[in-house]
């Protein structure tokens, strides 16, 4: 990495995102949105991390699981967006609470 | 202090500065506009580590799609958000106490990580300094990991189905072309030769 930019540097940024994100599930949870948007910041933490690895590293192999996990959150964001979307036609509100119809 | 990590800084500031506002602000669309500002910051910060190709993508991805596709969401859904903001200060305690444990074990792990010599001389697929980033991600890409990017495109397909057939729904009383009903018309069962006597009319 090197120009004065340590691994401990990206580190800390991505343990304080992912701990954001970790924070905005208890903050947030009646709105299922917010939870998502969280998710994808601790998704986002994740991938800091890998990259700075890679970088410290001087191995490949962490940016390419990088762009996996980028699609892979891709993904989780559309189908429970569009879970989301059928959950409120069919009840009318997306408060966590009310997802009560399994009874779990 | 060096360019670079002035930009670190500056990046990283504005990116923890955006992702506390996704989690905090009141408004949903506030909240989407700091996701999209925190991607952005840490599209910086990937571009500062020489992963430029992921830079970009996660530019084009998350930017592009990803918070766009919040932002739809977040408009077409009427929903009183201030009725889901009630009673968000109960669980705050808990969620600072579980935030704070889990941030100090983080950067303790950060703080005393130190790479053994090694694993430091031993990396499995070592990026050469000629070759930019998008090439080396490609070669590797379509090689080695050939299988596991096929992979990745299966999940995008069937999440892309899966959105599709989850949302999609028919309404009863909409008129749509059919197009094998049409085929399959026959001049027997839809038209009739009437032999009209003169003078008299149907």
């Amino acid at each position: 990495m090197g120009l004065g930019i340590g691994l401990g540097h990206y580190l800390t940024v991505a343990a304080i995102l992912f701990t954001l994100g970790v924070f905005g599930i208890f903050l947030n949870r009646k709105n299922i949105i917010v939870i998502l948007m969280s998710v994808e910041l601790i998704l986002l933490g994740v991938n800091l991390n890998l990259v700075a690895f890679s970088a410290e590293l001087n191995d490949l192999q962490g940016q390419v699981f990088a762009l996996f996990i980028l699609t892979v959150a891709a993904a989780e964001a559309a189908i429970g967006l569009a879970v989301l979307v059928i959950f409120f036609r069919n009840r009318g509100t997306i408060a966590v609470e009310d997802a009560n119809m399994m009874k779990g | 202090m060096t360019l670079p990590l002035f930009f670190f800084y500056v990046f990283s500031a504005v990116a923890i500065a955006s992702a506390a506002m996704v989690v905090a602000s009141r408004n949903p669309v506030h909240a989407v506009m700091f996701l999209i500002l925190a991607f952005f910051n840490a599209a910086g910060l990937f571009m500062l580590a020489g992963a430029e190709f992921l830079a970009l993508i996660l530019i084009v991805v998350y930017v592009g799609a990803v918070a766009v596709l919040f932002l739809f969401v977040v408009m077409m859904l009427d929903v009183d958000f201030a009725s889901l903001r009630s009673g968000m200060l109960q669980y705050a305690p808990i969620g600072v106490v579980v935030g704070i444990v889990l941030l100090l074990e983080l950067l303790l792990v950060a703080g005393s990580f130190v790479v053994s010599p090694e694993a430091a001389g031993s990396s499995a697929l070592p990026i050469s300094e000629g070759m930019d980033n998008t090439r080396a991600l490609g070669t590797v890409l379509y090689t080695r990991y050939v299988f596991l990017f096929q992979g990745a495109g299966a999940v995008l397909l069937v999440a892309m189905i899966g959105a599709i057939v989850l949302t999609l729904r028919h309404k009863p009383n909409v008129k749509r072309q059919d197009a094998i009903k049409q085929v399959a018309r026959r001049p027997s069962e839809t038209m009739q030769v009437v032999k009209v006597k003169s003078g008299q009319g149907l």
